[in-house]
């Protein structure tokens, strides 16, 4: 094999990009078995995604809180922890942004700082929960997690049905002040002079009024370059990742495991609350509402890191291809008549090939290794040499 | 008060069990060495396929047999990934968890019309029923009989781990492969057949929610009742009576919860609802305290020349 090809084959991106390929084929076989028009369902599922600016703008919105809790995960893996808690992180971030945005009416320079912060460190004070019982208690981050994230649903169904918070005839909670939004332009954009101004760009008026169009994916795209910064550039960075690749050699060499683990959570944890607290200032209803069942953002969030193979940066298109999926899976249903569970079949087996990462870079290795040692012997034989090994 | 007493106990051993048998094929995955995040996906498929083979035969047997398999055949795939081509298994499970509620509900749209739940199925027997008990104190016990398989799946799984030479083998394999290889253990046979059987006793469970509790198959049947099994796996230490007594702490927390609620309570029912996961956290801390894995748990084997 040529040893620039065997390269390119070896790049993680490789990995994703054929991962995605055989999702796609695998859905298309059990949609043809099932007696569904593949062709037809795939056209229809990108029309869903992308043939409007609309769409494209929503797919985006929709990508925001997956790309904060994909990272999320992928930090806390790169450290060695499976943040499983994502889920409540994220719940608990939408319960304090909401809980602040109802009762504190601060002008917008003030609140939307303030509901941000709450709501952020709402979540990471539940990550460092989850890391310090581990730390101090030895308790498994992933059985701490999955109970948070029950606790942490019931913890919103109930601040839901509070009198203060709760919107009468509703199932959900008020919305937080005006002044915590984070659409962008939300006056403006209904206004005459704005109205005015827009309607000579139709795809600029269309994606602004029928869309909330926030800051959310800005903030998110800054946390993954910070991440990835603090990964890779940081004395910090470094002793984490040592932690999550051998935590008893980093031990030994003076590194603090457990600071290490406990704060390791807590950004996660942030991550995952930020992710929260955008949803509630960034998109309507801007508040709660009672839950019956995970929402799936945190949960939604292993899947992106994973098929970002963990790398921050690498989470940013991940998040983009699963809100699309996502989003145009909907009209999938709608148009074709193709149940969208197909979707949730794609995306797993796309997660399942990147489980399955480095068998390519194993087979590369190992034809290699038959082919240098093919070599190897064919040379001593001519050199005359008779010792082969 | 006994009907009470009774009442509690019913609640606690139904809602155990489901977690019981997931419980349990977490244990015999992860003792041969296989993380196995995977379970709820597998406990989603078996809801499923029960109700599909009773609906399909009339048989609710058939059903649990179905489920048996159905879970068996997604932990190939987990076992494929994990053991043949020594994946990530934490990745493999998340994906088997979006992998097999899709296909389960794939299946319920195909097999019911298009619609998300499937109609009400015949459902496996019960013990101490109201039909043989009549008014007596007794029928409020209302056992299912899955209580009894899960009891039984229990005390022969531990037989086995604890009382076999197979036993003795997967748990080498589970600490330490490569000293079991040198010992003629085949390391990727066990730990194939013990994913595969994890799978097939987390179908079981999922069966076990829609064959005896709900008779019918929703979206939502199996929802996080496989990662409660996961967590009980490493609140009983990777043992399957260490597994039963979680689940059943488990269960009983839910009853409580239940029961307390019932009338006019001071306590909002969202709390009481918080307390089974409360419950959990607390006696971690203050009794159970550090959970040691078994030592190769999660570490992909891969052969040595």
């Amino acid at each position: 094999m040529n040893s620039t090809v065997a390269k390119i084959l070896k790049k993680p991106i490789t990995s994703a990009i054929l991962a995605i390929v055989i999702g796609f084929a695998v859905a298309a076989i059990i949609l043809l078995l099932a007696g569904y028009d593949p062709g037809g369902s795939f056209a229809a599922l990108f029309a869903g995604a992308l043939s409007k600016p609309k769409y494209i703008s929503n797919v985006i919105i929709k990508a925001t809180p997956l790309l904060l809790c994909g990272i999320s995960v992928a930090f806390a893996f790169r450290v060695g922890l499976f943040n499983i808690g994502a889920e409540g992180q994220y719940i608990v971030g939408t319960i304090a942004a909401t809980i602040v945005g109802i009762l504190v009416d601060l002008p917008a320079p003030l609140e939307i700082p303030l509901v941000i912060c709450v709501g952020t460190l709402a979540g990471a004070g539940l990550g460092a929960l989850i890391g310090w019982l581990k730390a101090k208690f030895g308790i498994h981050e992933v059985i701490t997690s999955i109970m948070f994230n029950w606790i942490a649903l019931y913890l919103c169904n109930y601040v839901v049905s509070l009198d203060i918070f709760h919107q009468p005839n509703s199932t959900g909670s008020y919305p937080i002040h005006e002044s915590g939004f984070t659409m962008i332009l939300p006056n403006w954009k209904t206004s005459d002079e704005g109205m005015a101004a827009l309607s000579n760009i139709p795809w600029l008026r269309e994606v602004m009024v029928k869309t909330d169009v926030n800051i959310g994916i800005i903030v998110a795209i800054a946390a993954a370059i910070f991440i990835n910064w603090l990964l890779k550039r940081t004395k910090r960075g470094y002793e984490m990742r040592a932690v999550g690749l051998n935590a008893d050699a980093s031990r030994f060499s003076g590194i603090n495991v457990q600071k290490n683990l406990v704060l390791c959570m807590l950004i996660s944890g942030a991550l995952s609350g930020l992710a929260g607290v955008l949803n509630i200032t960034g998109i309507s209803p801007h508040g709660i509402a009672t839950i019956a069942a995970f929402e799936n953002y945190g949960f939604n969030g292993l899947s992106v890191a994973f098929i970002a193979g963990c790398s921050p940066l690498g989470c940013i298109p991940a998040s983009l291809l699963f809100a699309g999926l996502i989003y145009g899976g909907q009209t999938l249903q709608q148009v074709m008549g193709t149940p969208s569970e197909i979707i949730n079949i794609m995306i797993g087996t796309i997660v399942f090939c990147m489980a399955l990462g480095n068998v390519i870079p194993m087979l590369i290795n190992r034809s290699e290794h038959k082919r240098a040692t093919k070599m190897l012997a064919q040379e001593s034989v001519r050199g005359g040499d008779t010792h082969v090994s | 008060m006994l009907a009470n007493l009774l009442l509690c106990l019913s609640i606690t051993l139904m809602y155990s069990t489901p977690l019981l048998f997931g419980a349990l094929g977490g244990v015999l995955s992860e003792r041969s060495g296989v993380t196995n995040i995977g379970i709820e996906g597998m406990m989603n498929i078996g809801a499923m396929a029960g109700v599909a083979g009773s609906f399909i035969t009339g048989n609710p047997w058939m059903g649990f047999l179905w489920a048996g398999i159905a879970g068996g055949l997604v932990a190939v795939l987990h076992a494929i990934a994990s053991v043949r081509f020594a994946g990530d298994q934490t990745i493999s499970g998340v994906a088997i968890n979006l992998i097999a509620p899709g296909l389960a509900l794939f299946w319920c749209r195909r097999l019911f019309d298009g619609a998300a739940m499937s109609k009400p199925i015949t459902t496996l027997p019960k013990v101490f029923d109201t039909t043989q008990f009549g008014d007596s104190a007794l029928a409020s016990l209302d056992i299912d009989i899955t209580v009894i398989l899960g009891l039984i799946a229990t005390l022969v799984l531990w037989f086995v781990l604890y009382r076999t030479k197979l036993g003795l083998h997967i748990r080498a394999v589970g600490e330490h492969p490569e000293a079991a290889e040198t010992f003629g253990i085949n390391v990727f046979h066990i730990r194939y057949s013990c994913v595969i059987a994890s799978g097939v006793l987390a179908g079981l469970g999922g069966a076990s929610v829609t064959l005896a509790i709900i008779s019918q198959y929703t979206q939502t049947a199996i929802s996080g009742q496989g990662f409660i099994a996961l967590a009980a796996v490493i609140f009983g230490k990777w043992t399957p009576q260490g597994a039963y007594g979680a689940c059943l702490l488990f269960g009983f927390t839910q009853a409580l919860a239940i029961m307390l609620g019932g009338g006019n309570s001071i306590v909002p029912s969202q709390i009481l609802a918080m307390l089974p996961y409360i419950m959990t956290i607390i006696v971690l801390v203050f009794f159970v305290g550090r959970s040691v894995a078994p030592k190769a748990d999660g570490v992909p084997y891969v052969e040595s020349k």
